[in-house]
């Protein structure tokens, strides 16, 4: 009868104990862990921080001109200059650079670690149905599971600061990348890869020579997503000490700010666009030799 | 490492396609299911059965047959991009199967050079690019590796598309740069998968002369298979059949022509010139009696034999070597004979074809 009435749970007494286990266990390897934990990250601490220095001291002339520079040379559209140029001005104007330096020097942070740790692995996932049966439910877990749940043993960790801050964007933005370096290359034509083999190559020739240059479009792609992925962590991020344009949104969400969430808000919008353009013209620009144009 | 002559044999190689060729291997060899029967009760495909072919240093060994008789699958046995379910390949001397896979690499960067049907050229990379690619991974210093892409380049009548895309490219040209690829290679072995088809009926012939040409250089193995019977017999030194996974007929073109072995090369071959494909050596027979007043080479075509000795009003011939020694003797009968007779009398038969009809 009961059966029926209500789902049969785990004894109340257990699942406390359950968790109690479990948690504690976690703070015991915390404890003891903690600090070496910490020390691994440093290096990445002080990246992180110089990067940030860098465009937050660096007088904001030059950092537009570098970033109108590397945008043209990315896509080579004067348009796309003139938009960005514009958009980082109305930032500046409306008192965010500042913040908007912060955020830029996590997302490129970010952004240079889930390539720097995702190429491999795709590589890895293309290589190996092994390594592909054990990522893909991680990658599934990493894209899915609430950024708030892994903000927890994160903390726990590390503490507030910049690097758990960036360690939770980097599980958030990895996956994409992951995700389409392993599609590329397993994109690869078939025949063309049979023709690297007729010719004896070795898997490193076959990856060096055919396999990731065909596969750069869609790992572009990647890059691309993984971008706007970690742009949009940069609220969440903020929670656990990130500073940047993230944190004036939690102030606006606390106290009502309208106008100042919008503002900040907009500033995010801004920079993922200009990312977004220009990483795609970009991986267009890499595809140049699939349009067919007779001679 | 292989000198630059060598051979390839073949040895009662059967490959089939699908999740478990080891299961029915022994129902195919032993109680010799054919290609239908395997594919209709165990759903898997019949590639090659029973095959086995010889292949001279230093000849043109012609592969035929309809779309789907294994042609690509038995090429590609020989560079062991496909592995056989049973059978034996032994180039040069070294059993291909028994090679690791560092000593396969090897052997295919130095040994064996291939185009293929569906051309297979790297779309990230120009005509320039796609033609050193062999050369790079055999790690060639760059600049002869430029020099050698070049020429080929420059011989096959590439010269100023170096730094086009493949994209770029007629379908012709594309194939053109397949065929330079392989040819910068420079390996004793040369595997060419329908490395005409795609040409043009002039470039064919350029391409045709190309190969015969370097040919007469360096006399390299080479595995060529072709849907064109005139391009076969033009180039070929010897011609292989195939049927569903089974060669049916193989020997010299003519003896192809002159006695096809089943209805199947009959088919094929009956279309074809005999006057311009069959050599007056074919029907020499032994020389008896006075010296005739004519004298022969044993490669000319009967065609051009016939002319000669209508015009010259006489009804035999001796027949010389390339030495001008006599050999044998031809009737003006046995060749107008040859010229005339529809191919299906001999099907079946083996034996000279000359004294058959006579
Ligand atoms: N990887 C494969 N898996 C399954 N079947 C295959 C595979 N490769 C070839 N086959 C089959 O083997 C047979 C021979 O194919 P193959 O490509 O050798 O033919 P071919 O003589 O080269 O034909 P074509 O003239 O059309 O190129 C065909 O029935 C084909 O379906
Ligand atoms: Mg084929």
């Amino acid at each position: 009868m009961s059966f029926f009435d209500g789902f049969p749970v785990m004894e109340a007494d257990t699942l406390t104990a359950l968790k109690k286990a479990i948690d504690g266990g976690f703070r015991a390897f915390t404890r003891e862990f903690g600090a070496t934990v910490e020390d691994f990250f440093l290096p990445l601490r002080s990246f992180l921080i110089f990067v940030e220095r860098l465009l937050v001291t660096t007088p904001w002339p030059v950092v537009l001109l570098v970033i109108a520079g590397l945008v043209y040379l990315a896509s080579r559209s004067l348009r796309l200059v003139a938009g960005a140029v514009v958009a980082l001005m109305a930032i500046g104007y409306f008192g965010m650079w500042e913040d908007t330096m912060r955020t830029l020097a996590m997302i490129v942070v970010a952004t240079l670690m889930s390539v720097a740790i995702g190429i491999p692995l795709g590589i890895l996932m293309a290589w190996s149905a092994r390594a592909r049966a054990v990522l893909l439910p991680v990658l599934d877990v990493m894209q899915t599971m609430p950024s708030f749940v892994y903000l927890i043993p994160v903390v726990m960790l590390l503490g507030i600061g910049k690097v758990p801050g960036l360690i939770a964007v980097v599980i958030y933005a990895a996956p994409p990348i992951i995700r389409l370096t392993n599609l590329g290359i397993r994109l690869v034509d078939k025949d063309v890869l049979e023709a690297a083999d007729a010719f004896g190559a070795s898997a490193w020739q076959k990856l060096g020579k055919v396999q990731l240059p065909l596969a750069l479009p869609t790992i572009m792609a990647g890059i691309n997503q993984t971008i706007m992925a970690a742009l949009s962590m940069v609220v969440v991020a903020s929670m656990i000490g990130v500073q940047g344009l993230g944190q004036p949104v939690l102030k606006a969400i606390a106290n009502q700010y309208f106008t100042l969430g919008v503002f900040n808000g907009f500033a995010i919008v801004g920079i993922a666009i200009i990312f977004d353009r220009t990483s795609q013209a970009f991986g267009r620009r890499l595809q140049k030799h699939r349009e067919a144009e007779h001679a | 490492m292989p000198e630059s002559r060598t051979s390839i044999e073949i040895r009662n190689v059967y490959k089939l396609f699908g999740p478990y060729p080891d299961r029915f291997i022994e129902a195919v060899r032993d109680s010799g299911m054919n290609k239908a029967e395997l594919l209709e009760r165990h759903n898997h495909v019949l590639g090659l059965s029973n095959v086995s072919l010889d292949i001279e240093a230093g000849h043109i060994q012609v592969i035929m047959g309809l779309s789907g008789s294994g042609k690509s699958t038995l090429i590609r046995h020989i560079n062991r991009l496909i592995e056989p379910t049973a059978g034996e390949v032994i180039v040069g001397g070294t059993d291909v199967r028994a090679l690791s896979p560092s000593e396969l690499r090897a052997f295919r960067r130095t040994s064996a050079a291939m185009v293929f049907q569906k051309f297979a050229l790297l779309p990230h990379r120009t005509v320039l690019g796609n033609v050193v690619f062999g050369l790079e991974i055999r790690g060639v210093p760059r600049e002869a590796q430029m020099e050698t892409a070049r020429r080929w380049i420059d011989r096959v009548g590439l010269a100023g598309f170096e730094d086009k895309y493949p994209s770029q490219l007629s379908g012709g040209m594309q194939q053109r740069v397949g065929l330079a690829r392989a040819l910068a290679n420079d390996a004793p072995i040369l595997l060419m998968d329908e490395a005409f088809s795609a040409l043009d009926p002039l470039i064919r012939l350029d391409m045709q002369a190309i190969l015969l040409d370097l040919q007469a250089e360096v006399r390299k193995t080479v595995v060529f298979i072709t849907h064109d019977l005139d391009e076969a017999l033009k180039i070929g030194d010897r011609v292989a059949i195939m049927q569903d996974g089974e060669l049916v007929q193989q020997g010299r073109p003519e003896d192809i022509v002159l006695s096809p072995a089943t209805a199947y090369v009959e088919d094929f071959v009956r279309h074809v010139n005999r006057g311009r494909v069959v050599k007056l050596s074919a029907l020499a027979r032994p020389e008896s009696g006075a010296p005739a007043a004519l004298r022969l080479p044993a490669a000319l075509p009967l065609a051009d034999a016939a002319l000669r000795l209508v015009e010259a009003r006489l009804s035999f011939a001796d027949v010389t070597d390339g030495n001008g020694a006599v050999v044998g003797r031809v009737d003006l009968d046995d060749v107008v004979r040859t010229l005339a007779r529809s191919t299906g009398e001999t099907a079946g038969s083996n034996g000279p074809p000359a004294r058959l009809a006579g």
